[in-house]
């Protein structure tokens, strides 16, 4: 699905959390948000969600607003995996049915339970699928939370943070995890995210905001050292590792409070 | 996107834990069944069951008959649908407020219900005391009993969903609203005694501790009336309660409007216990237990844990009033001191064991 993006913006309290936000992701791709803390990234990915509601501005979702659909017209259109979601002795098979709610008339059809095991046969996660969530590991909790958003059939996922408590294999296998099923069901994703090289590596599109607008949007060329200084305040160098540019603080790190070197000269 | 599920394995190990859970409620409905023929068969006489059965078959003058059908059924009956109305109060307080420690006694909903009701007997007259049946109060107008308990549980829950809202839903902070909501009313009901007369304070003070022996018919009638569907609602919304188990956002992603669920749930739940207690007392821990029970039994799918949480309660609260009968007999304790000695035991042992909160 195609998401359009206009004039959005949203205040709270009064205060201007976002100013006239603007954006557009094709079907098949990966938008990463970036920005510092505090920017509104997930107030943007809320606002799409329509948990909170712009005060000026369209969400397109195909030509169709989003603002303007039921509750449960929208859940079939998007799903969202929220950052850590509340966990019990669920199993994970009846975690990964809830998704099939906006769907389920008076109860879950034998339909509806050939569907999760398809998506828990697709992602391979067989195993854990009469598992209790509250004794699963991070990246199998992630997982799981993924496969219930999937299985909601939606043509646009929304995922705040998908890697933030997980170790490195996980981070990288969650999003490449990711990336399959965006190509292979043709949807589109948008996520929020603090590590920029990971965003690099699997991303197609990259969204910076900066005070609740957007500074920068586009493919990964725009990255420079000079906008990541601009939105995170932070000089950086992008090195070349791979193929792949990575972003590395510096070249003037150490004249920064608090680096292991300064450190090391206040010890001497 | 669309999943294709035509090449596919069932999935036979989600499959037999389903059947598992379906075979757990049909038992346990079948125990409460028998639970409430032999209740119907225990008491001051005894009377053996094929004659229970026999007198629902075809009722006779007989004094076996009668006692059965006119004397027994609607103190059991009302036990049962109390014990489910308060069971499934309490499970889907617990789910909405996020709350394990939620019940209508726990959170003073119960407490405010007595006062309201209070108000209407001593206050507006709409009930007297009876000295023809021993130790029963006869309300004169049910209705406006129940209208006024009611109003009382919507104070008491209104405050607790402000809280919720605006300040902290934690369970330690509800249940320190709920201790003190229940002070509030108590003292509310201490001071309608104040002005009343003793056979009024006589009444009240019997009517804090629940008694299920006091429902008329009419009273029943209108017990199932507001318990039965708010039980059928509970249920049809099940889907809703497990999306806001997952967490606000999830639920709302799921087009679950958060709110609207929230608010209603707990308006159902006092009306359960705006009901229950207009005609039967301050029933404590039926709303609390059973649940926990229950979820250690089959899980917290509210698809199971809510129907088997109304067999639970249903079961506890006739037990318990069986044992109340013949604890001291000929003589009756009223079952809410039982529930209280059952419950609050439990209860402390919830707010230690921390892996719950």
């Amino acid at each position: 699905m195609i998401l359009d993006v206009a004039g959005l913006s949203f205040r709270y309290n009064g205060l201007k959390v976002l100013e006239d936000v603007e954006f557009r992701v094709n079907r098949q791709e990966i938008l990463a948000i970036l920005g510092p803390n505090g920017v509104g990234k997930t107030t943007l990915l809320r606002c799409i969600n329509t948990l909170l509601r712009p005060h000026a501005g369209s969400i397109l979702l195909d030509e169709q607003d989003l603002l303007s659909l039921g509750r449960d017209e929208v859940a079939r259109l998007l799903a969202y995996v929220p950052q850590r979601g509340e966990t019990g002795p669920i199993l994970a098979f009846d975690a990964i049915l809830l998704g099939r709610r906006p769907h389920i008339g008076w109860d879950v059809r034998r339909e509806d339970i050939r569907k999760v095991q398809a998506i828990i046969e697709q992602l391979h996660i067989g195993h854990l699928s009469l598992r209790p969530i509250n004794s699963m590991s991070g990246g199998e909790l992630q997982k799981v939370l993924i496969a219930r958003a999937l299985v909601q059939e939606p043509g646009l996922l929304l995922l705040d943070e998908p890697t933030s408590s997980l170790d490195l294999k996980n981070q990288v296998e969650i999003l490449a995890f990711l990336r399959m099923v965006v190509r292979a069901h043709s949807l589109t994703a948008i996520l929020t995210m603090h590590d920029i090289n990971l965003a690099i590596r699997f991303a197609d599109q990259f969204l910076f905001l900066k005070e609740g607008m957007v500074y920068a949007a586009g493919t990964r060329e725009i990255i420079t050292p000079e906008l990541i200084r601009e939105v995170y305040g932070l000089p950086v160098t992008i090195a070349e590792v791979n193929g792949m540019p990575v972003v590395v603080p510096g070249p003037d790190q150490l004249h920064l409070p608090g680096t292991p070197h300064s450190l090391h000269d206040e010890t001497v | 996107m669309h999943l294709d599920v035509s090449t596919l394995h069932e999935p036979e190990g989600y499959l037999r834990y389903v059947r598992r859970k379906g075979l757990f409620l049909i038992g346990a409905g079948f125990c409460l069944v028998l639970l409430f023929l032999v209740a119907l068969a225990v008491g001051s006489s005894f009377i053996p069951l094929p004659e229970v059965v026999a007198a629902f078959l075809s009722p006779s003058g007989e004094q076996a008959s009668t006692i059965v059908l006119n004397i027994r059924l609607p103190r059991v009956l009302s036990a049962v649908i109390a014990g489910a109305g308060l069971a499934a109060a309490g499970v889907v307080m617990q789910s909405v407020l996020r709350n394990p420690l939620s019940s209508p006694y726990t959170l003073g909903v119960s407490h405010a219900a007595a006062f309201g009701a209070a108000f209407a007997i001593t206050a507006l007259g709409a009930g007297s005391i009876s000295h023809l049946i021993s130790d029963s109060m006869v309300v004169r107008n049910p209705y406006l009993v129940t209208i006024c308990a009611f109003f009382g549980a919507m104070l008491a829950t209104a405050g607790l969903l402000l809280v919720a809202k605006y300040r902290s839903s934690r369970p330690e902070v509800m249940i320190l609203v709920g201790v003190a909501l229940a002070a509030l009313f108590t003292a509310g009901t201490t001071f309608l005694q104040y002005f009343s007369s003793a056979d009024q304070i006589a009444a009240i003070v019997f009517w804090t501790f629940g008694d299920v022996g006091r429902a008329t018919w009419s009273d029943l009638l209108l017990m199932l009336v507001v318990v039965l569907p708010s039980l059928g609602y509970f249920f049809f919304t099940r889907w809703d309660y497990n999306a806001i188990d997952a967490g606000d956002e999830t639920a709302h992603s799921l087009g679950v409007n958060v709110e609207q669920v929230r608010t209603l749930a707990m308006l159902l739940s006092s009306l359960i216990t705006a009901v229950v207690v207009s005609f039967l007392g301050i029933i404590g821990f039926i709303g609390l237990v059973s649940p926990h029970m229950m979820r250690r039994l089959v899980g917290c799918d509210q698809r199971y844990l809510l129907p088997a949480s109304c067999i639970a309660g249903g079961i506890l609260l006739l037990g318990a009033d069986m044992v109340a009968r013949l604890i001291i007999a000929p003589a009756v304790l009223p079952v809410g001191v039982l529930t209280a000695f059952l419950g609050a035991p439990l209860f402390i042992y919830l707010l230690i064991g921390r892996n719950v909160i």
